[in-house]
């Protein structure tokens, strides 16, 4: 592994190890470009993940303080942690489910398809589904994901043969085990899928893609690649014309260096990287850096999310198997009629009994509560994902008086459901009881949202600066050398899950910082 | 590092999930049977009729509520704040109507604890039961959850798709296992 000097400003710094950041350093590594990667969090590796849910949540989560408002039922449910994801190696991909869909040509366009729509902050992309295609094409080559490139799909376990079979019932079309990057049989140095379930907790055989697992590694043979591990950003640095020159961290054991950088990609999440740019304010960029349009942390999107649980006379064991590999897809398209734009997905989703207990109606006790328990195994459930509107408030800020344990200002998740998330929910929960009544549901179940595992926008890519923070290449508008990485990105949220868009971003614009260094632009 | 330890202590102050990373730590220490450190025997046996009303089933024994007494216990011991929660809140439950809540009927108990529900004493005693009594292995079995997979190669020939009461996919959505 490469051990640069923290004043060789020759290196690209990216920040954060996940979907976005573990693949944009790979591909710069790659090309022969030199990376440090900080990552905060420690490393892992398959035998340190425990199928044990609470025990693999204190291992992996991001438990920094975090505070939340809002009229969104996660700020009362779960006030400290508005966000389900990652603080290791590999971030969130180390948690994901594997969901790999593809966004749809309307969604790109959602200003122009779904118009204007009250509250809402809709804008179009500026990339079309046509910009990104090449990219993922590579993107599932990368990651192996089922029904592209030849690769079958995973056999569906029995949570996927009870919504199969309602699905079927219902009239629904578009019903298989998905596309997914787990592996369906051996490739690229992983084996198949074990259906050890705990897919959330970290793939105990590998089966799974993660960065930890596949661009880490592949990053590391190169030579190209510093990953220093326990390393929280604090602050962007930048000097006098208009460039940013190095990143302040915070090392393991806890002391301050500054390293140097050519160009800085942040990919800390939607949540953390619109804090460290609003944290890196200065007297040239007293809002935050990248931020003269204000629209640094706006336009927070989480998907709308809900799910579906019910119980049923005979056993169904939801829990063995495969977490997600189950899909309807038919309610993702944008069909106004229903009383709301945008689309979703219907997921197969099943939790273990501590975290069922834990979510499955917060805060709730007594007698209704522990019958509903009692048919755990008798239980199917299903994930419901969608499009989310954004919304200016909706919004990462900086709190005025909480710090963390660096002394710099905790972020506060501000969120409140926009009339057309409600309204999708609502479709979505009648839609997915109904699939679970034509097979006979005796009990179902409406779960309300957990802590945000899609967290999305907050420095969105948009044609014109005033419109956001980023151009379609994830570059600042502001500051030619420092890009937004992650899915901080994202215009809008479409229906589908975000990873394969973050990886396929990723992938596009480390061709572009290559080329704009071989250039020398930045 | 002493700044990230107090850090992850506010975290689990201020968040309902929070008790799960607690009780991670600490139910594997708790012995079983009640052998309470901090606890006056009246409080235990007052936690533990109300760790049964607030997740009844009649089914499981007193000793798995039991386990749930104990990591109260333990938190209470290595915390004056949540001893003296514990303390006053025993007091409010047997206040409440004037007969100590372990002699008060069913119908009456869940009176007082609905009433009790923003109280911060119920809130820690809710929050503690509902991942301590769902988190401890002995109770998955009662439930008919298996646990940990991966030591037992997973489910592939443990029967991930072993469901017949529901007929089987077509091959397109949901081929064999390679």
């Amino acid at each position: 592994m490469a051990n640069y000097d923290l004043s060789d400003d020759s290196v690209v710094v990216v920040i954060g190890s996940g979907a976005g950041g573990g693949t944009l350093a790979n591909e710069l590594c790659q090309k022969g470009i030199k990376v440090v990667l900080l990552e905060a969090g420690k490393r892992y590796g398959e035998n340190d993940f425990v199928n044990d849910e609470w025990d693999s949540f204190g291992q992996l989560s991001w438990l920094d303080k975090r505070t939340t408002s809002g009229t969104w039922r996660v700020a009362k449910d779960f006030a400290g942690l508005p966000a389900w994801i990652c603080k290791t190696v590999g971030g969130s991909t180390v948690h994901w489910a594997g969901a790999s869909l593809r966004f749809q040509e309307h969604e790109f366009k959602t200003r122009t398809v779904y118009g204007d729509v009250e509250g809402a902050t809709l804008l179009d992309w500026p990339i079309s589904l046509q910009d990104l295609e090449p990219y993922y094409d590579k993107a599932e080559d990368k990651m192996g994901t089922t029904r592209t490139h030849g690769i079958p799909g995973l056999p569906g376990n029995n949570n996927f043969k009870v919504m199969y079979t309602g699905a079927k019932r219902l009239g629904y079309k578009n019903v298989n085990t998905g596309r997914m990057s787990i592996n369906s049989r051996a490739r690229d140095g992983r084996p198949a899928c074990q259906q050890i379930g705990f897919c959330f907790q970290g793939c105990k055989s590998g089966a799974k893609w993660s960065t930890l697992v596949t661009e880490i590694p592949a990053a590391e043979a190169t030579g190209k690649l510093d990953l220093r591990t326990q390393a929280q950003a604090l602050q962007i640095e930048h000097d006098a014309d208009g460039k940013v020159s190095g990143v302040l961290y915070a090392d393991k054991d806890g002391n301050r260096q500054l390293q140097k950088a050519r160009v800085i990609c942040v990919a800390g999440n939607s949540i953390e990287t619109p804090r460290l740019l609003l944290n890196s304010a200065s007297a040239q960029h007293p809002d935050g850096l990248a931020n003269s349009s204000g629209q640094v942390g706006r336009n927070y999107m989480r998907h709308m999310t809900g799910s579906v649980y019910a119980t049923f006379d005979k056993p169904v064991n939801m829990y063995r198997g495969t977490t997600m590999a189950g899909i309807i897809t038919d309610e993702s398209i944008n069909d106004p009629a229903r009383g709301f734009v945008g689309g979703y997905e219907m997921e197969t989703l099943s939790l273990g009994l501590p975290f069922m207990a834990a979510f499955l109606d917060p805060g709730a006790w007594g007698r209704g509560f522990a019958e509903a328990m009692e048919g755990y195994d008798h239980m199917a459930g299903m994930w419901l994902v969608g499009e989310d509107m954004p919304q200016a408030s909706n919004r990462i800020t900086l709190h005025e008086s909480e710090t963390d344990q660096f002394g710099l200002p905790v972020p506060n998740v501000n969120f409140d459901d926009h009339a057309n998330d409600i309204a999708m929910r609502n479709h979505a929960f009648k839609q997915g009881s109904a699939v679970y009544e034509a097979v006979g549901a005796t009990n179902v179940y409406e779960t309300p949202p957990y802590p945000s595992t899609h967290n999305l926008g907050t420095c969105r890519m948009s044609e014109k600066p005033q419109d956001g923070v980023c151009n379609k290449w994830g570059q600042t508008h502001e500051l030619a050398n420092l890009f937004i990485s992650d899915g901080s990105q994202f215009t809008t949220g479409a229906a589908e899950n975000p990873t394969l868009t973050i990886v396929t971003l990723a992938i596009r614009q480390a061709d572009y910082i290559a080329e704009q260094m071989g250039q020398k632009s930045i | 590092m002493s700044a990230k330890g107090m850090n992850r202590r506010q975290f689990l102050q201020s968040s309902s999930l929070a008790a799960g990373a607690t009780v991670a730590a600490t139910s594997g220490a708790a012995a079983q049977g009640m052998g309470l450190k901090a606890l006056d025997d009246h409080s235990g046996r007052t936690l533990l009729k109300m760790t049964r009303d607030l997740y009844p089933h009649d089914t499981l024994a007193d000793l798995y509520y039991m386990v749930v007494v104990e990591v109260l216990d333990a938190e209470a011991a290595g915390n004056d704040d949540t001893a003296r929660l514990i303390k006053d809140g025993v007091a409010k439950l047997d206040g409440a109507m004037g007969v100590n809540f372990v002699d008060l009927s069913e119908g009456n108990r869940l009176a007082v604890l609905e009433a009790m529900e923003s109280d911060p004493f119920f809130q820690k005693v809710r929050g503690t039961t509902v991942v301590a009594l769902y988190n401890d292995p002995l109770v998955w079995r009662h439930f008919g959850y298996e646990g940990p997979s991966f030591e037992y190669g997973g489910y592939i020939d443990r029967g991930f798709d072993d469901l017949r009461w529901v007929g089987e996919p077509s091959a397109d959505a949901s081929p064999k296992a390679g």
